[in-house]
């Protein structure tokens, strides 16, 4: 990579370098500019300096020394003492990739009384456990917590970096991303490890129907968000291993002018990751007041209801019952789908279910590929005859 | 308070054709629209026109006829349009898409406040305002879902998992909001007519700071598209087309012992 050099003793210290700089990446120190490590190489330094002691250092190579970046770090989140289930996930398949390469596995934590998870976080096989825990991080602040992993990255300097793909991970993930020039690619469904230590990155793409394959080839480390219930959870070892580093406050955080106001839980509503009947009501539906057969259905086989994104753009529905990369991924034993046409946003979603059925009027509907069932079929038949019958049954078992 | 707000044209189908050779999408002869979770944040920067005064910028990357949509934007009520469109833009992944954005951002002016839709529908990644933010070196949240001026700042509610953060973020910040901040206002006839002689400003890289082509559009960016295949679909499958429908479903639901 070229890089941008002072060349000290032409720098008067006038400034007007870093008053420029777009990244904030020029220091003044001892009265001389200082280049840190933001610097994108930009170039605009070169153009206002009156003295032309700043030059751009020219290399051949755009390749990064891959040697160089070993191990595989995974972000953990926790809240209030809960590990969140996709950072054992992630753990689980960054073992698996590690293998490849005769990688280790190492574990970053941030947040306010870790201790619980941490705990929990020592009996998955990971090397070690890096732990940021202090008041200032007892919120999510991105700033905050970015400044906790540049520490660790910058030390470790890992060649892959999993973070789940939550709403914290995906504020989270692409400001670390940035912050190192590097490649990341969201809410992957399939990761594999090639022995030149390339992570193969897997995600659904461009509106559906297609699945493209990313690698990040000529930087480090290579960035993956990977969402929750995609990955199969490991199993719990008896004996704890993992060595745990605990790391003080980075001064960036005490730097973070974020203040917290306010905090407060989110109702506890019905969580679709967590049903094991799902029933979906999709675009088939002609009026919102059709959601009650998807909502009747769902009660008599005591699941949950839920709806793909067109009823959630119709208003129909929440974001909280939405399947799909904009919405939730789900892995129930039962999904009953009903006029849902099957995007490949939506099945890459779902498609992890034991039984799929698929209720739809298109024969050639996409979601009939994932279906272990598939009924062509008028869903305004269908349901209001199975609720008959099933509410029939109901009240013979109840005489 | 002077808000930039970044806004997309996306296909208005879902059925676009991706370019097998370097995996970006074809934008051409398909029918496009202004991707619908930035209208959420145009509303939010409109209304905090009307609280606060100042003005609303709007700005996109994409082809000549991502004009559309800066138009669309005016008929809105937005103050000014940008189009950031060159050809060494074009293939852009997240790290090239974001800095392009922050250099075009610093270019107009300095602005209080950059808000974004919490995601575009075509690419998906909501992952382009916090790499915006980090390129600019200002604080960002997202999946936001109220915000309130304050001295100094803004308040802004944060979605997480379980909670919602309420948190102060000084000027100058980027909020990404949720679909549920305010419903979008239609495009008004009036507006049109005021605003069909307004021009939209459109440059390309030789006017950023930093016109090093390297850094921007396929060859500003560290992901690369290797291949492009269809979603696995070889599961066992049973169809059923005639007969009883709702009969033999409950017939399988009774064998699979869900009732």
């Amino acid at each position: 990579m070229p890089r941008i050099a002072i060349i000290e003793r032409k720098c008067t210290g006038c400034g007007d370098c870093a008053a420029v700089c777009p990244f904030s990446a020029i220091d003044m120190n001892e009265g001389k500019a200082d280049i840190n490590s933001g610097c994108r190489v930009c170039g605009i330094c070169l153009k206002v300096c009156p003295q032309n002691a700043i030059i751009r250092l020219e290399t051949r190579t755009k390749s990064v020394d891959k040697s160089l970046w070993r191990d595989i770090l995974v972000f953990c989140e926790q809240s209030e003492g809960h590990l969140h289930p996709v950072s054992l996930e992630l753990v689980g398949k960054a073992r698996e990739l590690a293998k490849v390469c005769g990688f280790k596995v190492n574990a970053l934590l941030i947040g306010q009384g870790c201790e619980k998870p941490l705990e929990n976080l020592r009996h998955y096989g990971l090397s070690d456990i890096h732990v940021f825990d202090d008041l200032e991080l007892g919120y999510y602040r991105a700033e905050a917590y970015a400044a906790c992993a540049e520490e660790v990255i910058k030390s470790l300097r890992p060649s892959v970096v999993l973070v789940g793909a939550t709403a914290l991970g995906r504020s989270l993930a692409p400001r670390l991303s940035t912050r190192f020039h590097t490649g990341l690619t969201a809410d992957c469904t399939r990761l594999e490890m090639r022995v030149n230590s390339d992570l193969v990155q897997i995600r659904p793409a461009f509106g559906g129907n297609i699945m493209a394959q990313i690698v990040t080839p000529n930087t480090r480390p290579q960035f993956a968000t990977v969402r929750y219930k995609v990955m199969d959870t490991p199993q719990r070892e008896e004996t704890a291993s993992g060595r745990v580093v605990r790391h003080g406050l980075p001064k960036k955080v005490s730097d973070c002018k974020v203040r917290l106001t306010k905090r407060r839980h989110v109702e506890k509503t019905a969580n679709i990751s967590d049903a094991e009947i799902l029933v979906v009501g999709g675009r088939g539906l002609k009026s919102e007041n059709d959601l009650q057969y998807v909502k009747e259905l769902a009660r008599l086989l005591k699941g949950e209801y839920a709806v793909s994104r067109p009823l959630v753009e119709k208003g129909w529905e929440t974001n909280a019952r939405q399947i799909g990369l904009s919405g939730r991924t789900v892995r129930p034993k039962l999904i009953i789908t009903c006029g849902v046409s099957g995007a490949i946003q939506f099945t890459a979603c779902m498609n992890a279910a034991d039984r799929i059925v698929a209720i739809n009027s298109d024969p050639n509907a996409p979601i009939f590929s994932v279906a272990h069932v598939g009924i062509v079929g008028d869903l305004y038949r269908v349901l209001p005859q199975l609720i008959e019958e099933l509410k029939e049954k109901r009240e013979k078992d109840a005489v | 308070m002077d808000i930039f707000v970044c806004i997309k044209q996306v296909p208005a189908t879902s059925k676009v054709e991706v370019d097998e050779e370097t995996g970006a999408l074809k934008r051409w002869g398909v029918k496009s629209k202004m991707n619908p979770y930035d209208l959420y944040a145009l509303e939010t920067a409109l209304r905090l026109r009307e609280e606060t005064g100042g003005r609303v910028v709007v700005g996109t990357m994409g082809p000549p006829q991502a004009q559309a949509i800066i138009k669309e934007a005016y008929m809105m009520g937005a103050d000014e349009g940008y189009l950031f469109s060159d050809k060494r833009l074009g293939g852009a992944d997240v790290l090239a898409t974001s800095y392009t954005l922050s250099q075009a951002i610093r270019r107009i002016g300095d602005f209080d406040l950059v808000l974004c839709g919490k995601q575009t529908t075509d690419g998906d990644t909501a992952q382009v305002g916090p790499a915006i933010a980090e390129h600019m070196g200002i604080p960002h949240a997202v999946w936001v879902s109220e915000i309130r001026p304050c001295e100094g700042g803004i308040e802004a509610e944060q979605q997480l998992q379980e909670v919602i953060e309420t948190v102060f973020l000084p000027f100058p910040c980027l909020v990404t909001v949720e679909q549920d901040i305010h419903t979008p206002r239609l495009p008004s006839m009036k507006k049109q007519r005021e605003t069909k002689d307004r021009k939209v400003t459109v440059f390309g890289l030789d006017v950023f700071l930093d016109t090093d082509e390297e850094h921007y559009g396929l060859s500003g960016s560290p992901t690369q598209v290797e291949r492009i295949f269809p979603p696995d679909s070889d599961q066992m499958h049973e169809m059923i087309t005639d007969g009883d429908l709702a009969g033999q479903l409950h017939l399988m639901l009774r064998k699979w012992k869900f009732i």
